[in-house]
């Protein structure tokens, strides 16, 4: 899920207490992270399902983009519509190439004089020199460094983080509002990558451990690794970089059409929109699907993908075990001619041909707070 | 009958000419919670070293390699439906194949309970 690098490691504020819950610590993005911790993955996942899970998301990049007109320089890199965002609000989108394809997918918080922007960790020394070049002269790059940044999620989110912070409580799906937290002034999101109810919180790096603890603290809170994070978004049918989304897919392959609004298709004014808008109209060669192996054998990422008995019509990108679903899961990207739900497949896992359908997604419903 | 270990983490439980093979514990701990196991089929012929089984855990499929050459007698159905018996009983109940050691000379290289433990004091280091 990640690519280990022979660069010296990063190190996350966390370490030190995820080595003292006793996480198994691995190279993910040029950091050392916790993919698990003494529960393992399958405890981890269903803990966060069905109470709460925290997350250490610092090696993500963090940053501001300051300026009156900042909606207007990120525009210029990503198809979705920041302009009609409303103060307070966050949207997920994507940096696009001209051949419009994916250069990273992201999340852009509205805050009127200047928008607050998370990327992928294994992406950001690509996006963020892109985001200052583009908004250079219109909006001015502050990259965060003092913060980190973890999540909160699963259906006793809202009850622990409002203990400490009693206004997170009625904050709707993906806004966002400063909000202290033992004191401490921290920027919570209501949102996160499980498919759950949550929080995404930047604290100051001398702070995150003190509140960490706090949280964890809470009898329903378990601390969550990188393993059940990557089953978790799977089962909510979330899209993961590098996986599921590149430099040759497009938003409208991975079923991302949702994220551009009707003025910015009309306008056609962003990276690749003449593929875009060419797959908007026409459909796309290939799309984006959800599949469920029969069985128990899992499918992982770079299975092929037949017809039943016929040719390869395209390969699994993200595959493995639901722990909630109790089976394996899988999503990848077929010819769009077979990518109707309920397509029988077969999938060369090893020397045999495990029989497959494609399924909607999510696999597990959402349960985000709507307000 | 005795038990051998492999540097590969696997146990042998000798009867005759017939081994018992499964991993160790230290493997399935190194694994996590196993969700899927794939056994040989009975009657493959197999050399020292190819892939005999597959065992998976939530994040990734490992091989385990048939210690010695010799012919599939026997595989554990029951981890089809429990592969975590692996997980609860690696070096008993979740064995995984039953192999017809057709060399008994390749075991010489093999390990005693002790020599195992020795080597994995060694890795810890």
């Amino acid at each position: 899920m990640g690519q280990d690098t022979d660069q010296q490691l990063k190190t996350v504020p966390l370490a030190d207490f995820h080595r003292r819950k006793g996480a198994k610590m691995v190279p993910f993005a040029g950091y050392e992270m916790p993919v698990q911790y003494t529960a393992g993955i399958i405890d981890e996942h269903k803990h966060t399902r069905e109470k709460a899970g925290l997350f250490d998301v610092s090696h993500m990049g963090q940053a501001w983009l300051h300026g009156a007109d900042a909606a207007k320089a990120i525009e210029k890199l990503i198809p979705g519509d920041v302009q009609a965002l409303k103060p307070g609000t966050g949207r997920y989108s994507m940096i696009t190439n001209d051949t419009g394809g994916i250069v990273d997918d992201l999340i852009v918080t509205n805050w009127g004089d200047k928008l607050f922007i998370v990327v992928n960790a294994s992406r950001k020394h690509i996006d963020l020199p892109m985001i200052a070049e583009a908004a250079s002269g219109i909006a001015e790059l502050e990259i965060v460094e003092d913060r980190a940044l973890i999540a909160l999620q699963g259906p006793k989110a809202s009850e622990v983080l409002s203990g400490m912070a009693p206004d997170v409580a009625t904050m709707a799906f993906m806004s966002a509002a400063w909000a202290e937290i033992g004191g401490v002034s921290c920027h919570v999101t209501r949102s996160g990558y499980t498919g759950e109810d949550g929080y995404e919180i930047s604290i100051p790096v001398g702070d995150v451990e003190a509140i960490t603890e706090a949280l964890c603290g809470h009898s329903a809170v378990m601390p969550i690794g990188l393993g059940a994070r990557d089953t978790l978004r799977l089962e909510a049918g979330l899209c993961l970089y590098g996986n599921d989304l590149d430099e040759d897919t497009s938003p409208i392959e991975a079923g991302l059409a949702w994220t551009i609004s009707k003025r910015r298709r009309e306008a056609g004014d962003f990276p690749g929109a003449k593929r875009i808008l060419s797959e908007l109209a026409d459909g796309p060669k290939r799309k984006r699907v959800g599949i469920r192996p029969e069985g128990r054998a899992p499918a992982r990422d770079g299975t092929a993908i037949h017809l039943p008995g016929g040719d390869a019509i395209g390969t699994i990108t993200s595959g493995g075990f639901g722990p909630s679903v109790g089976a394996p899961i899988a999503m990848g990207y077929v010819e769009t001619a077979s990518a109707a739900a309920d397509t029988r497949l077969e999938l060369a896992v090893r020397k045999n041909m495990v029989p497959a359908s494609i399924v909607k997604m999510p696999f597990q419903p959402h349960r985000y707070f709507k307000g | 009958m005795s038990t051998k270990y492999t540097k590969d983490h696997e146990w042998i439980d000798i009867d005759g000419d017939v081994g018992t093979v499964g991993i160790t514990d230290h493997a399935q701990e190194q694994l996590g919670e196993l969700v899927y196991v794939e056994v040989p089929e009975v009657g493959a012929n197999l050399e020292q070293g190819d892939e005999a089984c597959v065992v998976e855990s939530v994040k990734a499929a490992s091989e385990v390699y048939a210690p010695c050459s010799g012919e599939i007698v026997e595989v554990n159905e029951d981890l089809a439906d429990a592969p975590t018996t692996v997980n609860e009983h690696a070096e008993g109940d979740g064995w995984l194949f039953k192999i017809k050691i057709s060399d008994m000379s390749e075991l010489d290289e093999f390990m005693d309970e002790a020599a195992y433990k020795e080597f994995l004091k060694e890795l810890d280091e």
